[in-house]
């Protein structure tokens, strides 16, 4: 199976801490199964620890983060270090929701791929995970 | 309202027109579009007139301002008396400086306070939590016990200043320690005004800050509202909230129906627990969106106020003129705002606070232009007081009650509108309720499909959105960003932990058993959480409490 080209992505849309704000994880997620992804949306409160489990067991190939309270300099770089731990480095990682453009350097340094702020075009992010998937 | 004869006569001119005037400027310029929607997808026509309302009864859909079923207003004068309060949220980092923004906010002629909380608080978890980790006063101020709101209302008069305070599933724990730092003021508590949110059913629909399932959840709500009945009586005890659910993706009609859905949830609760419809439906209160679109913002309101006077007089047999007011808070679209040419918001808050007037509101928050990007700075935030002042004083709109009524496109869409919502409230009937119509997800499904249609209209061009499918341009980012000190979650920790080391051991511990032998009890929790909070027990033990005995709701998602 990990050698299978044909193997739909498969994306974990995360919601971090205790943010409420999902509209934006809920519609991506539904842009993403329709961009042929297979989807796994793992509802609100989650800790880096329980995204990066669920990314262990569904063997994904991308985590989407998504934070609107402010959370994305502590969340988004603890997600990639357990990713690191856990041997899942070739997972890409990208995020989205509040996040001011000076803090995008840090996160980018940290391994987060891409931060997609409000009013980005859904097909841009579709295309940057097809473009950048490390694929098994 | 016409007379036949006039209507025959508008109908005939309205044919010529169509077929001579109109006609041969559409031959030669067609319209910029084949269909005209409002920003919920409503289509428009291209003219309204008299045909459009033509067996409107002035008295049966609008009265007059105050009285049923208050399409007009629900006071008398409205801004010819008083303007609506002027009530920024406001809240972050620790609770000595969202003091200080308090007090700053005051000094520029704010009229009421209105607490924003850190998610931990609204979650029901102290700053010292895992799950607090990173959240702490990020997206609000933290409060954790009686000491930290002690320095929130430091020198702040609680008889002279209303204050909301957005808490839902805790509301309990916060409106007590606000009537403890009362009673410590020497203010008794009918002098005590204000607002709690304590709409748990919309957390569970979208928001998203629930703590315990939705029956013992409830039993708070309506434990809160019996004991202000009888102790609080100028407090609002509910505010049922449309805005977020507007927020989460919904339409306007969507709004206001899944709102007055929850509503119709709480009377009945009441009802069930033994109180008369119009011993608590007085206090209870709603909170609103308002987008850009003004002319549909302002049918809304009207259909709203006009449809909630219906249902309480008429399901729930309400004698009182003021169980039936819909009486409402309004926040201007914080989804509406883009990250993208930020001082462009300016604009929409202007015209969305413009909407919020016209359509009769009781108070107002005006959204900051760089909301999109991070919490307000000061400046940010007085131009959007400043705002809402101008709206008041300048444009007009606070000299005449209800001024767009009369409007053939005002009062086609209002119908509309109210419509809309009888479909809706009449789907969730027949479904079981509101309870059983969010456990079946469908009306968090209604949402998210209307959220997936405006996005596919941006993303399709068919709906411009300045700044983001139109009018783009380079830019750079904007600099000047409210900054949350990463320290205070350390320093909240520490403030716990002296707290949990000062505090009597033995009083303490005894509240926290009385809440418990209460809460498992058909006795108001009320008088528990006040003795409780005072023993300076935290927002988390006491929830902890509750989630020991109530258990904790796990959602289903519907995606």
């Amino acid at each position: 199976m990990s050698s299978d080209k044909d193997r739909k992505i498969k994306v974990i849309v995360a919601k971090p801490g205790l943010d409420g704000h999902d509209r934006g994880a809920k519609l991506l997620a539904r842009i993403f199964a329709e961009a042929g992804m297979e989807v796994i949306y793992t509802g609100l409160r989650q800790t880096p620890e329980m995204i990066v489990q669920t990314a262990i067991q569904e063997d994904a190939d991308v985590v989407g983060i998504s934070s609107l309270s402010g959370v994305h300099n502590y969340f988004f770089p603890k997600v990639v270090e357990l990713l690191r731990q856990n041997g899942m480095d070739d997972v890409l990682v990208v995020g989205g929701g509040i996040i001011p453009a000076e803090d995008i350097p840090k996160l980018k340094e940290a391994g987060v791929a891409e931060i997609f702020g409000p009013g980005t075009p859904t097909q841009k992010i579709v295309d940057f995970i097809k473009e950048n998937v490390r694929r098994k | 309202m016409f007379d036949k004869e006039k209507i025959n006569d508008i109908k005939k001119k309205r044919e010529e027109w169509e077929s001579s005037t109109l006609k041969k400027v559409l031959d030669r310029f067609p319209e910029r579009k084949k269909k005209f929607t409002t920003i919920s997808g409503t289509e428009v026509e291209r003219l309204y007139s008299p045909l459009d309302i033509e067996d409107f009864d002035y008295n049966e859909k609008l009265g007059f301002p105050g009285e049923y079923p208050f399409t007009r207003g629900v006071q008398p004068t409205m801004y010819r008396g008083r303007l609506w309060t002027m009530r920024q949220y406001a809240g972050f980092g620790t609770a000595e400086e969202t003091n200080k923004r308090f007090k700053y906010l005051l000094e520029q002629g704010q009229t009421g306070l209105s607490v924003a909380f850190h998610l931990p608080t609204q979650a029901g978890y102290d700053s010292d939590h895992p799950l607090s980790m990173g959240e702490v006063g990020k997206v609000g101020v933290a409060v954790d016990s009686i000491e930290d709101m002690k320095v929130l209302f430091d020198g702040i008069p609680l008889d002279k200043v209303t204050t909301s305070m957005t808490i839902n599933a805790p509301a309990t724990v916060l409106l007590a320690m606000y009537l403890a730092i009362a009673e410590e003021q020497g203010v008794p508590f009918d002098k005590v005004g204000g607002t709690v949110q304590n709409d748990v059913l919309k957390e569970i629909i979208c928001r998203g800050q629930y703590i315990f399932p939705p029956q013992p959840t409830m039993r708070l709500t309506v434990d809160l509202i019996e004991y202000c009945y009888e102790h609080v009586p100028r407090w609002n005890t509910i505010s049922i909230s449309g805005y977020h659910i507007r927020e989460a993706g919904s339409t306007a009609a969507q709004e206001m129906a899944f709102t007055i859905a929850d509503g119709i949830a709480y009377v009945q609760a009441c009802i069930e627990r033994g109180l008369a419809v119009d011993s608590f439906a007085p206090r209870l209160s709603f909170f609103f969106n308002a987008f850009t679109n003004v002319l549909e913002e302002v049918a809304k309101f009207r259909a709203g106020r006009r449809y909630w006077a219906k249902i309480m007089k008429e399901r729930f047999g309400a004698k009182n003129p003021k169980s039936m007011m819909m009486r409402y808070h309004v926040q201007t679209g914080g989804v509406t705002l883009t990250a993208q040419q930020p001082l462009n918001n300016i604009v929409r808050v202007a015209l969305q606070a413009y909407a919020t007037a016209l359509g009769g509101a009781q108070s107002l928050h005006t959204n900051s232009y760089d909301e999109a990007l991070c919490l307000p700075t000061e400046q940010a935030v007085t131009v959007a007081l400043r705002t809402q002042q101008i709206v008041a004083e300048e444009s007009g709109a606070t000299e005449t009650i209800d001024p767009l009524a009369g409007s053939y496109y005002v009062e086609a869409l209002t119908d509309k509108i109210e419509a809309q919502i009888d479909e809706y409230i009449k789907k969730i009937d027949e479904l079981g309720g509101t309870l059983k119509a969010i456990e079946l997800g469908y009306i968090q499904k209604e949402i998210q499909e209307s959220a997936y249609r405006f996005q596919k209209e941006i993303e399709s061009g068919e709906r411009i959105y300045v700044g983001i499918n139109k009018y783009v341009m380079e830019e750079p980012p904007l600099t000047n960003i409210l900054k949350v000190d990463p320290k205070i979650g350390e320093m909240q920790v520490e403030r716990l932990k002296k707290l949990r080391a000062e505090r009597d051991q033995k009083k303490w511990k005894e509240a926290l058993d009385n809440l418990r032998e209460v809460s498992k009890s058909d006795e108001n929790v009320m008088p528990a959480v006040i003795e409780a909070v005072k023993a300076r027990a935290t927002v988390g033990e006491i929830c902890d409490v509750w989630r020991d005995v109530y258990g904790e709701y796990r959602p289903k998602e519907f995606v």
